[in-house]
C-alpha cells in the first residue's frame, strides 16, 4: 500500500512538472475530474447499504449525485475548455 | 472469484489512464485526447465496480444518483460561461470533498470497531476531516469568485484559523484512539472541519485565489486518496494520490510565481500586509492620460506591441474586442503577441482559456520569460484589467508586499498604456508605481468600452 502511495507521488510530480503554464487550467480540470474517483466509494457505499439502513441510504445517494457531478462536470468543462484550443489550431 | 481478478485489472487499466491522461494533458496537441483518456478509465472503473464487485447492490438507487449527478453537471459544464470557469472548477471540487466527506460518516457509523484498530478509524477521520475542509473552502471560493462574498479579515484571525484546525484535529485523533464508535462527536468534528473550511478561505483575497483552488483541489484527491485505503482500492488509492501529489506540485510553482510560502496562503494572511506600503508611492509624480485617438496612432504606427491581460479583460467580457484589435493591427503590420503572466486572472491558465475562447492564435501567447526578453524592442504594451502583475514594485521596494513576485517588465519597453476603470489598486491593495512613470499613460474606462473606441479609431486612420 505504501510502495503504491510513494509510486503515485512520484509519478505526479513528474508528470506536472512539465507542464507550459498555458495550460494550468486545463490541467486543474482535468486533475479535478480524475479526483473524483471518490464516486467509486459512494457506490460501494450505496451498494452495501442494507434495506433497513435509512441513512446510509439517503446519505449514499446523496454521494453518488455528489460524485458524479465532480467526475462528468469536471471532464466536460476540461473537454469545453480543450475544445477551444484545438480550434484556433488550425 | 474471476470477477475480482478482472475488477483488479480495470483498476490497474483505470489507473494507467489517469497517469496517461495527465500526461497528455500537459501538451497542447495531445490534451484534448488525455482528457478523454482519462474519463474512459474513469467509466470502465465505474461499470467494473458497479458489475464486478459482487457486494454491491442497490442498482436503482446507484443509476438513479448516476443519472441526476450527470446531467446536472453535463448541463452546469456547457452552460456556464468561459469567464465563469474557475468558478464552476471550484464547484465541482467542493462536491467531490463532499462526496468524500459523505462517505467517511458513512463508514464511520458502520464502522467495525473490534477490527483493524485506530488506524482504520484514523483513516475515516483523515477523509472526512480533510473532504470537509476541501468542501467548504471551495463553496467559499466559488462565492468570492462570483462576487457574492468579499474578503473578511479580523485581527487575530491566523490563530483563531489555527486553534479551529486544532480542534478539528484533536477530535479526529481522539476520536481514533477512542477507537469506540460516537457518532455525536463524529458530526461536532465535521462541523469543525466545515467551519475550518469557511475560516480558512474567508480572509484570502483575489491574488492568492488560484493557488488557494489548486491547494483545495489536491487536498480533495487526498481524501479520495484516503477513500481508498479505508476500502483497500487501488483506483481510488493511485487516483487520489496522483492529484494529491500533481494539485500540490502545481500550488508551489504557483506559491513560487508570486514569491508568497505555502505557509502563508495555509495560514490566511494575504491582504492584511497590504495596507502598510500603500502610501509609499504618493508624490511619485504626475499621472498622464492618453486620448483614445492618440492611443489609435500610436498603435498603429507601431512595429511591436504586447498586450497584457489581467482580470479585468475576463471581468468586461472584452476577449473578443481584443482579439479584433490584434487583428487590425495585424492587417496594418503591427506585429502584435499577448504577455502572459502566470498568476493573471483569477486562475492560473486563466487569461489563456479565455483569449482562446477569442480565438486568438495558440503561438501569440508568450509565457513571461519570453515576453520579457523581448520587452526592451517593444514599442508598446498596452496593459488591460492588470495591476500587480505588472508592478515594478516587486522589483525594487523591499518593504512592498508583492517584493519579490516576477512580474512582466512593461515598464522596460518604449511605451506603456494602461487601460483601466479608475486610478484604484489591484487586488494586492497597492498603489502601483508604473502609473507615475515618464513612458506611462493612462486609458480610463471600461476595458471592453475602451477597447471599441480603439478598435474604432483605427479602422479609421
Amino acid at each position: 500500500m505504501i510502495y503504491i502511495v510513494i509510486l503515485s507521488v512520484f509519478l505526479g510530480v513528474e508528470v506536472i512538472s512539465h507542464v507550459p503554464s498555458v495550460l494550468h487550467t486545463p490541467l486543474m480540470s482535468g486533475a479535478n475530474a480524475i479526483h473524483g474517483v471518490v464516486i467509486i466509494g459512494a457506490i460501494i457505499v450505496m451498494g452495501r447499504a442494507e434495506p433497513d439502513n435509512y441513512a446510509a441510504i439517503v446519505l449514499g445517494f446523496f454521494s453518488v449525485i455528489l460524485g458524479t457531478l465532480n467526475v462528468v462536470g469536471g471532464f466536460v468543462v476540461t473537454d469545453r475548455m480543450l475544445e477551444m484550443f484545438k480550434k484556433k489550431k488550425k | 472469484m474471476i470477477n475480482f481478478y478482472v475488477l483488479a485489472l480495470i483498476y490497474l487499466i483505470g489507473s494507467i489512464t489517469f497517469v496517461l491522461g495527465l500526461k497528455m494533458l500537459s501538451h497542447p496537441e495531445s490534451a484534448r485526447k488525455g482528457n478523454l483518456i482519462a474519463a474512459g478509465g474513469m467509466t470502465i472503473a465505474i461499470f467494473g465496480t458497479i458489475f464486478l464487485d459482487k457486494s454491491i447492490g442497490n442498482y436503482l438507487w446507484i443509476f438513479g444518483g448516476i443519472v441526476i449527478g450527470s446531467i446536472i453537471g453535463t448541463f452546469a459544464a456547457k452552460k456556464v460561461k468561459m469567464t465563469a470557469m474557475p468558478q464552476m472548477v471550484s464547484m465541482f471540487n467542493g462536491m467531490g470533498g463532499a462526496c468524500a466527506a459523505v462517505i467517511s460518516i458513512v463508514e464511520y457509523s458502520k464502522h467495525d470497531f473490534s477490527h483493524g484498530g485506530p488506524w482504520a478509524v484514523a483513516t475515516i477521520m483523515a477523509g472526512m476531516l480533510i473532504g470537509s475542509v476541501s468542501f467548504a473552502g471551495s463553496m467559499i471560493a466559488f462565492g468570492k469568485l462570483n462576487g457574492n462574498i468579499g474578503d473578511k479579515v479580523f485581527p487575530g484571525q491566523k490563530f483563531i484559523n489555527l486553534v479551529i484546525l486544532l480542534t478539528g484535529l484533536g477530535i479526529g485523533v481522539y476520536l481514533a484512539l477512542q477507537n469506540f464508535g460516537n457518532n455525536t462527536l463524529l458530526l461536532i468534528a465535521t462541523a469543525v472541519a466545515l467551519f475550518y473550511g469557511v475560516m480558512f478561505v474567508m480572509p484570502i483575497g483575489g491574488a492568492d485565489m488560484p493557488v488557494v483552488i489548486s491547494l483545495l483541489n489536491s487536498f480533495t484527491g487526498v481524501a479520495a486518496a484516503f477513500g481508498g485505503f479505508m476500502y483497500n482500492n487501488q483506483v481510488m488509492l493511485t487516483g487520489g494520490i496522483l492529484v494529491g501529489s500533481a494539485g500540490t506540485i502545481l500550488t508551489i510553482l504557483m506559491c513560487k510565481a508570486m514569491n508568497r510560502s505555502l505557509f502563508n496562503v495555509i495560514a490566511g494572511a494575504f491582504g492584511t500586509a497590504g495596507g502598510a506600503s500603500a502610501g509609499a508611492a504618493s508624490d511619485k509624480g504626475t499621472v498622464k492620460e492618453i486620448s483614445v485617438s492618440d492611443a489609435a496612432v500610436l498603435l498603429a504606427y507601431s512595429k511591436k506591441v504586447f498586450i497584457v491581460p489581467g482580470y479585468g479583460l475576463a471581468v468586461a467580457q472584452a476577449q473578443h474586442t481584443c482579439h479584433e484589435l490584434e487583428k487590425l493591427l495585424e492587417e496594418k503590420g503591427v506585429e502584435v503577441k499577448y504577455a502572459i503572466h502566470p498568476v493573471a486572472g483569477r486562475m492560473p491558465g486563466h487569461m489563456n482559456v479565455l483569449l482562446a475562447e477569442a480565438d486568438v492564435p495558440y503561438d501569440k501567447l508568450l509565457e513571461m520569460e519570453d515576453a520579457n526578453g523581448e520587452m526592451p524592442n517593444t514599442d508598446v504594451s498596452v496593459i488591460i484589467g492588470a495591476n500587480d502583475v505588472v508592478n515594478p514594485a516587486a522589483r525594487s521596494d523591499k518593504s512592498s508586499p508583492i517584493y519579490g513576485m516576477p512580474i512582466i517588465d512593461v515598464d522596460k519597453s518604449q511605451n506603456v498604456i494602461v487601460m483601466k476603470r479608475s486610478m484604484a489598486s489591484g487586488y494586492a491593495g497597492i498603489d502601483n508605481e508604473l502609473f507615475y512613470y515618464p513612458n506611462n499613460r493612462m486609458l480610463f474606462g471600461d476595458a471592453k468600452a475602451s477597447l471599441q473606441k480603439l478598435v474604432a479609431e483605427v479602422k479609421a486612420l
